[in-house]
């Protein structure tokens, strides 16, 4: 196997505040990891910077062995190997769904118009939304937004996708969708890194489980060994929090 | 009071409510109050308009100068004759304001973006764009027509234009273009960092961004205010009469002049009610539209 993602010591702050203290993490090629940890953790802010969407403090990343935040790298180049999806699905409002899909393929990776919409098609159907490429997003529900947004990223053909708490904002009922498309991706080899609070979803999806906590990863391991027997008091308490809640 | 069960104390309307019997059941009664007071606000509404200007009219008509402001302003026959004459040099100012209308969508367009080029390395090109926006909105139009207008062709530059309409087009692009830069600018402010980090993950560059992303969403937000500078713009046209260029106002003017009346000017009053009365509705039913659009779509 070799490696799809490594990061070395990475440190990111916004003002006085340290989000990020010192993170390493290593994913393989076909890995899906699932970042878990609360809210403040630091698990988007290391989505974004894997994406270069914010300026790392300090560390290094590599993607397929070339380094990222080396100086001089042609950041557009790195961003259309890295697909990511937002929490708040981030579409472009004033465009169609196939457009949506089609914008980037033409603009950043150069297919000609008739590729791209061929693929996007391709994607939508995949997805259950062949229907819906003509409409504009706000006809959408939101479970089918953010199956657009993942298509969209997809469409890239990116080596790596970052998903960051992509149902947090959906009604529950709409969950389910969303997460059974990320469930067929995985089943594709797709090397993916997943933010996410749904831990029956991390336990069944993930091949490794890392635990966050005040911006440093604690904890990683198996999703077996990680949600049954943890080593930190912090992890246990973060899990019984989690179940007391009623979300495991 | 009702068939349906009241879990705290009774609510009793005030007796005597005209219009409302209170046996009816309670759904029907809250229909009957929001119709019947929709109705009565719209007869409050007529009679208090006709009310009010009936009185201001027969004040006017029945004040001790009005046969000779009437004489002077409202003369049927001097309107018959200075309309059409007024309208036939109106076509200058529509020329005008339509040229530079045109031209300040580029202009303002172009200062926009310089001002939200974001970085060190832009900082100049933001000072010039904001000093240019801040001269432009400083200096009264009527300064700027005045010196481009008689300024410029006196510099007697081999190749630059010497007619006056060049120079009120460009008087008024430059100062329309500072009032559209920001109209502008609010609106690529107003569209959510969320959108420029989708499309730059996308591997768009910043340029792509903003020409795919942002800014046809901040030009749709930005129509309504931006043809409200238009109007002011189209009513600024009548200040090209300073240059001694015959378009409506001076012909206006002139007749005014011959005819020692001023109902011309009345007349071009009415030409410019006519034309931006239609495009202020306009606004509006952009902004009602807008609005009924973003409720439809938080109800989804």
């Amino acid at each position: 196997m070799t490696e799809a993602i490594r990061i070395e010591g990475l440190r990111k702050s916004f003002g006085p505040l340290e989000v990020l203290r010192g993170i390493d993490l290593a994913v393989d090629d076909h890995e899906v990891v699932c970042l878990i940890g609360a809210s403040g953790s630091g698990k988007s802010t290391l989505l974004r910077c894997i994406d270069l969407l914010e300026p790392v403090d300090a560390g290094r990343i590599w993607i397929e062995g070339v380094e990222i935040t080396a100086a001089g790298v042609d950041e557009n180049a790195v961003r259309r190997r890295i697909g990511i999806v937002f929490q708040a699905f981030n579409l472009f409002p004033h465009m169609t769904v196939m457009r949506n899909v089609t914008l980037a393929q033409e603009k950043a990776l150069g297919r000609p118009a008739a590729d791209a919409r061929a693929n996007a098609h391709e994607l939508l159907t995949r997805f259950g939304l062949a229907d819906k490429a003509d409409d504009y997003p706000d006809r959408l529900s939101g479970g089918q937004q953010q199956r657009v947004a993942i298509a969209r990223a997809l469409a890239m053909e990116p080596d790596v996708l970052l998903l960051d708490e992509v149902t947090s904002a959906l009604d529950p009922v709409l969950v389910a969708e969303v997460l059974d498309t990320i469930r067929g991706l995985a089943t594709t080899g797709m090397t993916m890194v997943i933010a996410t609070h749904e831990m029956g979803f991390a336990r069944d999806v993930a091949h490794r489980v890392a635990f966050l906590e005040e911006g440093r990863i604690l904890e990683q391991g198996d999703p077996g060994t990680m949600f049954t027997d943890p080593h930190e008091d912090a992890t246990r308490r973060f899990l019984d929090r989690i179940i007391a809640a009623g979300r495991m | 009071m009702t068939g349906h069960p009241s879990p705290g104390p009774e609510v009793s309307f005030p007796q005597g409510q005209p219009g409302i019997d209170p046996r009816l059941p309670g759904g029907d009664r809250r229909s009957r109050i929001l119709a019947g007071g929709a109705g009565r606000n719209t007869w409050i509404a007529v009679v208090s308009t006709v009310v009010f200007f009936s009185v201001a009219a027969v004040l006017i008509v029945n004040s001790a100068g009005w046969p000779t402001v009437r004489f002077f302003f409202f003369d049927g026959a001097e309107f018959a004759y200075a309309f059409p004459r007024i309208v036939a040099r109106f076509r200058w100012n529509v020329f005008i304001f339509c040229t530079a209308e045109a031209l300040v969508l580029v202009l303002a367009m172009f200062i926009a973006v310089l001002r939200s080029l974001p970085g060190p390395v832009f900082a100049p090109l933001r000072l010039l764009a904001a000093g240019y926006t801040d001269l432009f909105r400083g200096v009264p139009t009527i300064l700027v027509i005045l010196l481009l207008g008689y300024g410029m062709p006196a510099l007697e530059l081999h190749g630059l234009p010497q007619s006056d309409v060049f120079w009120a087009i460009v008087a008024l692009t430059l100062v329309y273009s500072a009032y559209v830069a920001e109209v502008y600018r609010a609106g690529i402010e107003s569209i959510h960092p969320s959108q420029v980090a989708a499309a730059r993950s996308l591997g768009l560059t910043r340029a792509q961004s903003l020409r795919h992303v942002v800014l046809p969403q901040a030009v749709r937000r930005v129509i309504p205010p931006l043809l409200n500078d238009f109007i002011g713009l189209q009513k600024d046209s009548a200040l090209v009469a300073v240059l001694g260029f015959t378009e409506a106002l001076l012909r206006a003017e002139i007749i005014s002049a011959n005819d020692f009346n001023f109902t011309p000017y009345v007349a071009l009053a009415v030409i410019y009610v006519a034309i931006t009365i239609p495009q202020a509705r306009f606004v509006d039913w952009l902004v009602a539209r807008e609005r009924r659009r973003r409720e439809a779509t938080t109800q989804l």
